[in-house]
């Protein structure tokens, strides 16, 4: 993928999430949300790996991932605002889109809930031959949960086409990493279960396309299932639209590491320092996302209620 | 009641000056969940409990509900009496293998030979889109199974005492919090008291019509059953049920033998309700008493939409509940009194947050 459309894309899901985080004040999105902003390139990079036909799950921090895998933008907005015209018609919310037309299957807030559904969806395009991978997002939390040790070794027992894409941010709400797991690199358990792994820097957009170009062409020609792990920083709060460092939980020092490794200015650095970015494209990115933007609330807001009725339907297929 | 001693406080500090003084009193008592000791303390239940008991007993936990709902089962079968907490019910159910196959089982298979003194607590989400995962209302599902005790205290009072009785019973105690009544206040002892499992309690009395609740319902048949009184005169027994495995059809009949009717108000879906079995039972046992049919005020048989628009009467509200016991009684509704009542329960603020302050995204 050309290196605009990387900065592209990770600049259109920044600007989408700090409009959302804006206007999540007005309290007419009245859904929990979690907000990507800081981890943006590895859904970028992951994406840019892929094909169309290849499938997605995620979990509740799930903006960036759909949005990357070119999941509607109108759609996502409707969503949030509860409206007819959402992805899942105002049922879901934040936590739970889904875009069928891009192979975004889902994502639901169950930690680990989707983790086997994309071994599934593996299993299945394995089964019938067809030549796609399936690709799962998973926090650092997920590995607590036994569902992930059970969904490697199936994948790795049956050699599925499945990627799994480790965001590591080193927390799961306001707990660090150190006091829920044993010291030992996320990576080595899934190596442990025979997948192949490697290991990134997730606020590094180039890095993790190279990595997944590999993951994904391994997956794809047989070589079984493919773990990659990247560290990332989320930049704000667990879930909601502000910043929560007055809690205490993470220090000053830190913040300010995490906040300076920031994936979008990274890379635009980069490229302007190689003359392939100059000031005049981003403007005229900005000005492109800002007017998309806008036009999406403006879809949103325009769009039909849904009313208890609706809510009856949908029970069963 | 103001007893000397007791003061005004909320549900969720309740729970927390319950938790302290099991732990004050017993050092078997450990305390883990996720985010127990996270500055949100799980909605402020378990607050400076880390600090006053030490990370040897009171601790987060990885995100491993199902192992550690084992892990607890063994170490209370080896002699602590471990309290887990999960932020919502729907994560509990990551732990059925556990509770249902083991910690349930484990008196009755092993011919009594050792049991299992674990208190599981669980919060059921409601409003603000917290959707088809995070609001499910399970009572029914975890108390159909035998072994399991299952409790959903209403009052801060009852939080407190009925986490004692928990936390000291022998039995695998399922302790289920509504989240709207976390930031209800009621006057509440300082020092220790006990609140059986296994009774309901009058909120209100009347000779009209017996209102059963469980739970956040109770809160909201209480409004109903005030206003019904002021504008209407019309008095209804509510009983708030506290128990949902343990039913306490006992005091249920006697207030049905007063009144002849029975409403039943769940937070849960209809189908396959804890109210259903309560109506079953007294129907059962006592159904020559009953001048007319049952009714069961709960939600509909689909799962929680987010949308705020189509959650709009998800919920019972207290209108519902004043409205099934005027329907019952076949009262006019084309009267001033009822304009008047339908204005005394006229909601203040939005449908989908527990009060005005509230701002979301929890
Ligand atoms: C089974 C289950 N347990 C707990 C939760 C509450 N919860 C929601 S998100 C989250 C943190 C997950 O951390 P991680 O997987 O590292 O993802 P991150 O939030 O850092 O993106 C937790 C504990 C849940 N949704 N599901």
């Amino acid at each position: 993928m050309h290196h605009h459309a990387l900065y592209r894309s990770m600049l259109r899901i920044r600007r989408i999430e700090e409009a959302l985080a804006d206007r999540y004040a007005e309290q007419e999105m009245r859904c929990p949300m979690h907000l990507c902003i800081g981890q943006e390139a590895i859904a970028v990079g992951v994406c840019a790996a892929l094909s169309a036909s290849d499938v997605m799950f995620s979990n509740h921090r799930a903006h960036g991932h759909y949005l990357a895998k070119g999941g509607s933008l109108n759609a996502m907005v409707a969503e949030l605002y509860g409206r007819s015209t959402g992805c899942c018609g105002g049922r879901g919310g934040s936590m739970h889109l889904i875009d069928l037309d891009v192979g975004f299957m889902g994502a639901t807030p169950i930690v680990a809930g989707t983790v086997p559904l994309a071994v599934g969806a593996a299993w299945a395009a394995s089964l019938k031959k067809e030549k796609r991978v399936s690709v799962i997002f998973l926090g650092d939390g997920c590995f607590e949960e036994g569902v992930v040790h059970e969904s490697m070794n199936f994948a790795a027992l049956h050699k599925l086409p499945i990627v799994f894409v480790c965001e590591n941010n080193e927390f799961s709400v306001y707990t660090h990493l150190s006091e829920r797991q044993a010291k030992r690199p996320i990576y080595r358990i899934a190596e442990a279960h025979g997948l192949m792994t490697q290991v990134g820097n997730g606020n590094d957009v180039d890095e993790v396309l190279t990595l997944a170009k590999t993951a994904v062409q391994n997956a794809k020609h047989g070589k079984g299932p493919q773990f990659m792990e990247f560290s990332t920083y989320r930049w704000r709060e667990h879930c909601g639209p502000d910043f929560d460092d007055h809690l205490g939980y993470r220090t000053t020092q830190e913040i300010e590491i995490g906040l300076k490794d920031c994936p979008i200015a990274k890379y635009e650095q980069r490229l302007k320092q190689s003359n392939s970015l100059s000031q005049a494209d981003i403007d005229k990115y900005e000005v492109e996302i800002r007017e998309e933007v806008i036009k999406s609330f403006e879809f949103a807001l325009s769009s039909p209620k849904p009313t208890a009725m609706d809510a009856m339907e949908r029970v069963y297929a | 009641m103001h007893n000397a001693g007791s003061r005004d406080i909320t549900f969720a500090e309740a729970v927390r000056e319950g938790l302290d003084n099991a732990m004050e009193r017993d050092s078997r008592v450990i305390l883990i969940g996720e985010g127990v000791p996270d500055p949100k303390a799980i909605f402020n239940t378990t607050a400076g409990l880390r600090n006053k008991y030490g990370a040897q007993r009171v601790f987060d936990m990885p995100l491993a509900e199902n192992g550690l709902t084992g892990v607890c089962i063994g170490a209370a079968l080896s002699g602590m009496r471990p309290v887990m907490v999960h932020q919502r019910i729907d994560f509990a159910l990551l732990a059925i293998d556990q509770l249902i196959n083991n910690a349930a089982k484990w008196h009755y298979m092993f011919d009594g030979k050792a049991s299992v003194p674990l208190v599981v607590r669980v919060i059921v989400g409601r409003g603000w889109g917290q959707g088809p995962q995070h609001s499910q209302s399970l009572q029914a599902m975890f108390s159909l199974v035998p072994g399991l005790k299952v409790v959903m205290p209403t009052t801060a009072y009852d939080a407190k005492g009925m986490l004692l009785s928990a936390i000291e019973d022998d039995n695998p105690v399922m302790f289920i919090e509504h989240r709207w009544l976390h930031q209800i206040k009621d006057n509440v002892p300082e020092e220790s008291y006990r609140v059986p499992l296994d009774k309901a309690k009058i909120l209100h009395e009347g000779n009209k019509v017996t209102v059963a609740a469980f739970s956040y319902m109770a809160v909201e048949s209480l409004i109903a059953a005030k206003g019904l009184m002021a504008a209407m005169g019309i008095a209804v027994d509510v009983l708030d049920m506290r128990s949902v495995s343990q039913l306490d059809v006992a005091s249920v009949i006697d207030s049905v033998r007063k009144t002849g009717r029975l409403i039943v108000a769940d937070t849960a879906f209809r189908t396959g309700s804890i109210a259903g079995e309560l109506i079953a039972k007294v129907v059962e046992q006592a159904m020559d008493l009953l001048t007319t049919k049952p009714v069961r005020v709960a939600s509909p048989d689909h799962p929680t939409p987010t949308s705020h628009f189509m959650a709009e009467h998800y919920y019972p509200t207290p209108q519902t509940i004043a409205d099934a016991v005027l329907d019952m009684l076949g009262a006019d509704k084309n009267s001033d009194a009822y304009r008047k009542l339908c204005e005394l329960l006229q909601r203040d603020g939005p449908h989908d947050t527990p009060n005005r302050s509230f701002k979301g995204p929890f």
